[in-house]
């Protein structure tokens, strides 16, 4: 490479943005990722996370999510979320129960943002992604309605799903310090 | 020639492990010679028809011998509501050795295995670093790549033991969600360089191109420590089932952790909050609170010769043997049991020193023809010692099923029969 073409790529990944050490270390690594901008990523990454990070914009209400769900989403989990299988069932379960609790959604998981994170990119199982992300949120706040988490009529958004307490949210005891 | 054929050094017929390393090996030796005088006409001693005719040539990938057909997985059966969900489990009472075939490696499915074209597959960094990267198939190819042999075992192994029940079991359905295999790839810590990670970043999640598009989060320190992005499984690339192109690989650690298909790597402040890590592979204990990322799979052991569906057909000796492992480390001793834990014998380990791999271990054992109970016993390199199954069960009680790592007992009735006790 001629100094004037150093000096070209220099310019350009300058007005690119593109940190001059990224390439720079191509003496001790191969460099071969392709930069791209974050926003060049939304079809890939799906991750919505528990700090909020990473959800679409939109919302929905559990009216709405009704026949999303039925269509969707009642052949496995029921027309009630009262499931075909114990690990199917969406509703119901009391940790504290005296027999074996029956760990649910409402009973066991401990963020709402699961719910979306999970139907959005595994859900409907035979049909993962097929839903849209409005219909997700729909979704969503039907599953959370039915474990009367919510009214039918609460709009559920990115703000109104992180300020869901979940019933067992103090139940989990974090080991991720013990490798 | 005389001289005692073996010595006992445990109840119920243990011997000393150093009669494995060819000390007083006069003893096996007069054994074999009166089994073969004591045959007789049915022997067989003529040209077999296979030395009479040429087999046929070379293949293209090579199969196993027709003759052994028994040895498989035991894949789960579908279920119409699980699309491709599912496990499959090692025959671990077939196999010998330190290392599972690829064929035999153990699978278990969210959401099916998916038909990657790896011209079409990406890996992408993103997330809390200083610029996202994508990689392509062929670009990770010219990567400086380890090989590192390494166990890995589901979260879920050995669950039926919580429970009680399950007396029939083998070792491949009891404890068959354990494989190892030689894994190559590029230490992840290469590629997360190349991005550059921000001060900010204390986690990782990874993403796989499955259909359920499984997903965990990792702390930063493990990810940067011996985490590799593997191609290779055995020296080939990685099956489907493991993952092709590529799959995480995060030693030591439950199995779900080392995201197949890998295709998303994300530096995060905090854990995603996975399903898979929330409502699936925590641990509630008796007293309801549930233990969240419990990552290293424990000292744990298995005698897979004799054990439970086994037969032995006449009394005399044996030789134990089975497989001993530890997410902390490498396995330092192994003790073995024939009277149901009343005496104990050091086991003789074949591949001392295997960081996060598996360790056969034997040790001879005469059986007189009476009832025995068998057990083993790791101590890992870190002074962990496995637990009695009871008191697994009484710490983390009925409800949990993940991280299993009590001491299998395998009874041995006096008409051979070798079965699971719980």
């Amino acid at each position: 490479m001629s100094l004037d073409h150093c000096r070209q790529l220099a310019i350009l990944l300058i007005a690119l943005s593109v940190p001059v050490s990224s390439v720079s270390q191509s003496t001790t690594s191969p460099g071969l990722g392709i930069a791209v901008q974050e926003s060049a990523l939304s079809a890939i990454d799906l991750i919505a996370q528990a700090n909020g990070n990473g959800f679409p914009p939109g919302g929905g209400s559990a009216r709405e999510g009704r026949t999303v769900f039925i269509q969707n989403c009642a052949a496995c989990h029921g027309m009630s979320g009262q499931g075909v299988s114990a690990s199917t069932v969406l509703v119901g379960g009391n940790m504290q129960s005296a027999e074996s609790p029956l760990r649910t959604v409402g009973s066991y998981w401990p963020y709402a943002s699961t719910l979306f994170d999970f139907i959005r990119r595994a859900m409907p199982a035979d049909a993962p992604k097929s839903l849209s992300d409005q219909e997700v949120y729909q979704v969503t706040a039907y599953v959370l309605f039915l474990n009367d988490l919510i009214a039918e009529d609460t709009r559920i958004d990115r703000e109104r799903l992180l300020a869901i307490e979940m019933p067992n949210a103090d139940g989990f005891v974090d080991q991720s310090h013990i490798h | 020639m005389s001289k005692p054929v073996l010595e006992q050094v445990a109840g119920n017929g243990l011997m000393n492990r150093r009669h494995l390393l060819g000390l007083g090996l006069t003893g096996l030796g007069a054994v074999a010679v009166n089994s073969a005088l004591a045959a007789d006409s049915d022997m067989n001693l003529q040209q077999p028809a296979w030395s009479r005719r040429p087999g046929p040539g070379p293949s293209a990938y090579g199969q196993p011998s027709s003759h052994v057909s028994h040895v498989r997985r035991s894949p789960s059966a579908p279920d119409p509501i699980y699309p491709g969900g599912g496990i499959s489990r090692t025959p671990l009472q077939d196999l010998q050795g330190s290392l599972t075939p690829n064929s035999l490696h153990f699978e278990r499915h969210h959401a099916g295995v998916p038909n990657i074209d790896p011209a079409a597959h990406r890996l992408v960094i993103n997330g809390l670093v200083r610029q996202p990267l994508v990689f392509d198939y062929d670009s990770l190819l010219r990567y400086p790549m380890v090989s590192r042999i390494y166990f890995l075992e589901c979260s879920g192994n050995s669950r039926a033991l919580l429970s009680g029940g399950n007396e029939d079991g083998s070792a491949q359905s009891l404890h068959g969600l354990l494989s190892a295999a030689e894994w190559t790839g590029i230490p992840l810590s290469v590629l997360l360089d190349e991005a550059g990670i921000n001060s900010s970043a204390r986690w990782l999640a990874a993403v796989g191109a499955d259909a359920a598009s499984m997903g965990r989060s990792i702390p930063i320190e493990k990810a940067l420590d011996d985490v590799l992005v593997a191609l290779f499984q055995n020296g080939e690339p990685v099956r489907p089932e493991q993952g092709y192109p590529m799959r995480l690989f995060v030693p030591g650690w439950e199995g779900n952790v080392s995201v197949k298909w890998l295709t998303q790597l994300k530096l995060t402040e905090s854990p995603v909050q996975f399903r898979d890590e929330t409502s699936k592979y925590t641990d509630t204990l008796p007293d309801r609170s549930s233990i969240q990322f419990s990552f290293p799979m424990g000292v744990k052991s298995v005698i897979t010769s004799p054990s439970g569906q086994m037969h032995l057909e006449a009394s005399g000796l044996y030789q134990i043997s089975g497989l001993a492992w530890s997410g902390h480390g490498h396995i330092r001793r192994v003790e073995v049991s024939a009277d149901g834990g009343s005496s104990w014998a050091e086991a003789l380990l074949d591949t001392a020193g295997a960081n996060k791999a598996l360790t056969r271990f034997r040790i001879p054992w005469q059986w007189r023809g009476g009832p025995a109970t068998l057990l083993s016993r790791a101590i890992d390199s870190a002074g962990n010692i496995q637990p009695d199954l009871a008191r697994v069960v009484a710490e983390r009680g009925p409800v949990s099923f993940y991280h299993n790592n009590g001491i299998q007992s395998w009874g041995v009735s006096s008409n051979g029969e070798v079965y699971n006790v719980t």
